[in-house]
C-alpha cells in the first residue's frame, strides 16, 4: 500500500515539514529531500513572501498540503471562502493529496485554533464523513484525515477511538494519515493500548504517517513536537509499516526547531525501520 | 448551558461543542488555571463531569483546564509574537492584560491566526485603562505592527510603470494603491521604537546564548519609550522585504486620496498649492517605481 488511491498513488518516501528556520537553507544549499509538507493557512494568503518562496521551493521540490482548520469534526458547514483559497493553494502546489486532522475547533464561527477531540458517536462520524466528502468533492484531490493527540475524552463516545476513525473514512471513502505519536501520547494519556489501535484500522486505508517528538509531564504527555522521536514511537512505525506497507512518512518539528541537517537526519532514521518492514513483506 | 446526555444529532454535537468552547475561551485564574465557577453560578467541576471522562491521574475538571490552559497559552504567544514593540512599550504583565481583555472580547473569528490582532487598535482606544497612560503611543504601535502583517503577505495588484501616466488627463485618471501598503498619521515615531526594540531583542537573544549572557541579557534590556513627535509614514513592502517610509504631510494626503479613489486631479489638489510640480512628478515617479500605484480597484 505505498501507493494508493488516497495519496495520488505516489510513494514518496521521507519527508520533512517546511519551516520558516529553514527556508534560507533550503533555497541556497537545495538539499536533497524527497519531499515537503507545508501547513495549509501559512500560504492562503494573498500575496507577498509567503507565496515568493512557496514558488521556489515548488521548482525544485515535491510539496504536499496539510491543514490546520478545516475542522471536519465541527458541527459548522464547510466555509466557503475558506475553501476556494484553500483550493487555489492546491492548484498552486499541485499536492497529490491534501490531509488535515479529525477533530473540531472552531462553532459559530469561533475558532479555537486547537486541534479538540471529538466525541466517539454514530451521529459525530456521519456528519464528519458527509464534510469530508463534500470538501473533496469541492478540492478535486484525495483526503487523508489525522487521527489527533488528546487529553480528554467524552462520556457520550459509543466507541475507541480507532473504531471512530474506522467508521468516518469508510463513510466518507477517503484515506488516513496516521500520526503513529498521536496515537502513543493518546494512549498514555487515555491508558489504551497502543498497539490495539495500530492494528484495528483499515490498514488500505494509510496514504501518509507522521512521527514526531512529545513532553512527558507528570499526569499527561503533551503533543509538543519540540524534540527527537522517542524509541517507543519508532517501534510503534515500524509496527505499523509492517501493517500498512512503506507509507510517505514526514517528521514533524514545530517548536524548539534546530538545524535543517538534524531535522533531516531525524527524519531519515525512518529507513531503518522502513528495511525491517521490506524484509518482513519479503518473508512473508 | 448543559452538556446533550446523548448524541444523536448534529445539534447535539453543536451543543456540546458549543459548551467545551465556553469552557476553553473563559479567562484563567489569577494562578493559571480554569475558572472554579461555572457562568451559571455552578462549580465548573460539575459542568465539566458532566460531558469529560476523569481518568486514574485527573479529573474532568483537570483535563478541560488543560485545553483552556493551551487556548490562552497559545494565542497569547501568537500575539506577543506579532507585537514585540506593543509588548514592549507595556512591559509583559500589562500585555498580557490587554490581551486577555481584547481576546475575551474579540474571540478570533479566523481560520488563522494572522488575522488575530487586526482589531487590537481599534480596542486600545476603546478600552484605554488597559493602556494609560501610554494609551496615544500604544495605539500607534498596535496600528504599526498590524501595517507590517499587512505589507508581509498582503495582495499586490499589477503596478503601474512610470511611463504609463505620461498625457493621461488628471480629471479622469483614477488609480489605486497596492492592498499592501498602509498609510499611517501617527503621534509618535514607532518605527524608530519598534526598530530599537528588535535590535535590542535579537542582541539579548545572542547574549543569552554566550557564556555568562544572562547578564550581557539584563544590560540590554531597555529601550527608551518614543517621545510625542507627529509623523506620516508608509508600511510596504519591495522585492519581498519590508520598509517604512516616512513622508511629507503634503504626500500623505496625496496618498491618502489616491488610496480612497479620488481622481488624480483632485488627489494632487489634496497635497495643497504649495507644492510644486516638479515636486509632484518626482513624488509620483518613486511611487510608481516602488509600486505602489496600480489601477483602481474594482468596487467591492
Amino acid at each position: 500500500m505505498p501507493a494508493n488511491r488516497f495519496n495520488g498513488f505516489n510513494d514518496y518516501g521521507i519527508g520533512i515539514g517546511l519551516r520558516v528556520p529553514h527556508y534560507r537553507h533550503i533555497l541556497e544549499k537545495k538539499p536533497v529531500v524527497d519531499w515537503f509538507e507545508i501547513i495549509s493557512e501559512n500560504f492562503m494568503v494573498d500575496g507577498g513572501k509567503p507565496l515568493e518562496v512557496l514558488d521556489r521551493i515548488l521548482e525544485q521540490y515535491r510539496v504536499v498540503q496539510h491543514g490546520v482548520s478545516m475542522y471536519f469534526g465541527s458541527a459548522d458547514r464547510p466555509d466557503r471562502a475558506h475553501l476556494r483559497k484553500l483550493k487555489a493553494l492546491v492548484r498552486r502546489t499541485k499536492t497529490r493529496w491534501l490531509s488535515d486532522h479529525l477533530c473540531w475547533g472552531s462553532v459559530d464561527g469561533t475558532f479555537t485554533h486547537d486541534l479538540l477531540p471529538m466525541p466517539y458517536t454514530f451521529a459525530a462520524a456521519k456528519r464528519t464523513a458527509e464534510k469530508i466528502r463534500q470538501i473533496r468533492d469541492f478540492l478535486e484531490v484525495p483526503i487523508c484525515v489525522e487521527n489527533v493527540s488528546s487529553y480528554a475524552e467524552f462520556h457520550a463516545s459509543e466507541m475507541t477511538e480507532w473504531e471512530f476513525l474506522t467508521e468516518v473514512v469508510e463513510l466518507a471513502d477517503c484515506g488516513i494519515l496516521l500520526d503513529v505519536n498521536n496515537i502513543y501520547v493518546s494512549s498514555k494519556n487515555h491508558g489504551f493500548n497502543p498497539y490495539d489501535y495500530l492494528d484495528g484500522i483499515p490498514h488500505d486505508r494509510v496514504g501518509q504517517m507522521h512521527v514526531a517528538g512529545h513532553t512527558k509531564f507528570e499526569k499527561y504527555i503533551l503533543d509538543t513536537h519540540d524534540h527527537p522521536v522517542l524509541d517507543p514511537v519508532w517501534k510503534m512505525y515500524a509496527h505499523a509499516t509492517r501493517l500498512c506497507g512503506v507509507t510517505a512518512t514526514l517528521l514533524e518539528w514545530d517548536d524548539k526547531i534546530p538545524s535543517f541537517d538534524e531535522v533531516h537526519d531525524e527524519a531519515l532514521k525512518a529507513n531503518r525501520f522502513i528495511d525491517g518492514a521490506r524484509q518482513h513483506a519479503k518473508a512473508v | 448551558m448543559h452538556a446533550p446526555k446523548r448524541l444523536q444529532s448534529t445539534a447535539d454535537l453543536r451543543r456540546l461543542q458549543r459548551l467545551m468552547t465556553h469552557a476553553l475561551v473563559r479567562p484563567l485564574t489569577r494562578e493559571g488555571g480554569l475558572q472554579p465557577e461555572w457562568i451559571d453560578g455552578r462549580p465548573t467541576a460539575e459542568v465539566a463531569a458532566e460531558f469529560i471522562k476523569p481518568n486514574d491521574r485527573l479529573s474532568s475538571f483537570e483535563r478541560l483546564e488543560i485545553y483552556n490552559r493551551m487556548y490562552w497559552y497559545r494565542l497569547v504567544e501568537c500575539a506577543s509574537d506579532d507585537c514585540p514593540g506593543l509588548r514592549a512599550l507595556l512591559g509583559e504583565g500589562r500585555f498580557g492584560r490587554l490581551i486577555r481583555a481584547y481576546l475575551a472580547k474579540y474571540p478570533s473569528r479566523s481560520f488563522t491566526l494572522r488575522n488575530l490582532c487586526s482589531r487590537l487598535p481599534g480596542f486600545i482606544r476603546e478600552e484605554p485603562r488597559l493602556t494609560s497612560p501610554r494609551t496615544a503611543a500604544a495605539f500607534d504601535v498596535a496600528r504599526f505592527e498590524w501595517a507590517q502583517t499587512v505589507a508581509f503577505d498582503g495582495e499586490a495588484r499589477p503596478a503601474i510603470e512610470p511611463g504609463e501616466l505620461a498625457g493621461a488627463a488628471p480629471g479622469r485618471v483614477r488609480l489605486g494603491l497596492q492592498p499592501y501598503l498602509s498609510l499611517l498619521a501617527l503621534d509618535y515615531p514607532v518605527d524608530e521604537y519598534v526598530i530599537a526594540v528588535k535590535r535590542r531583542d535579537a542582541l539579548r537573544s545572542e547574549a543569552s546564548h554566550a557564556v555568562g549572557g544572562d547578564h550581557g541579557a539584563r544590560r540590554l534590556r531597555h529601550v527608551r519609550a518614543p517621545r510625542r513627535t507627529r509623523v506620516y509614514m508608509a508600511v510596504h513592502r519591495h522585492s519581498g522585504r519590508l520598509y517604512y517610509k516616512r513622508l511629507s504631510l503634503p504626500e500623505f494626503r496625496m496618498l491618502e486620496a489616491l488610496k480612497a479613489g479620488r481622481p488624480l486631479g483632485r488627489a494632487i489638489a489634496a497635497g495643497g498649492a504649495r507644492v510644486r510640480p516638479e515636486r509632484i512628478r518626482e513624488w509620483f515617479s518613486l511611487w510608481a517605481k516602488l509600486g505602489w500605484i496600480c489601477r483602481k480597484p474594482p468596487s467591492p
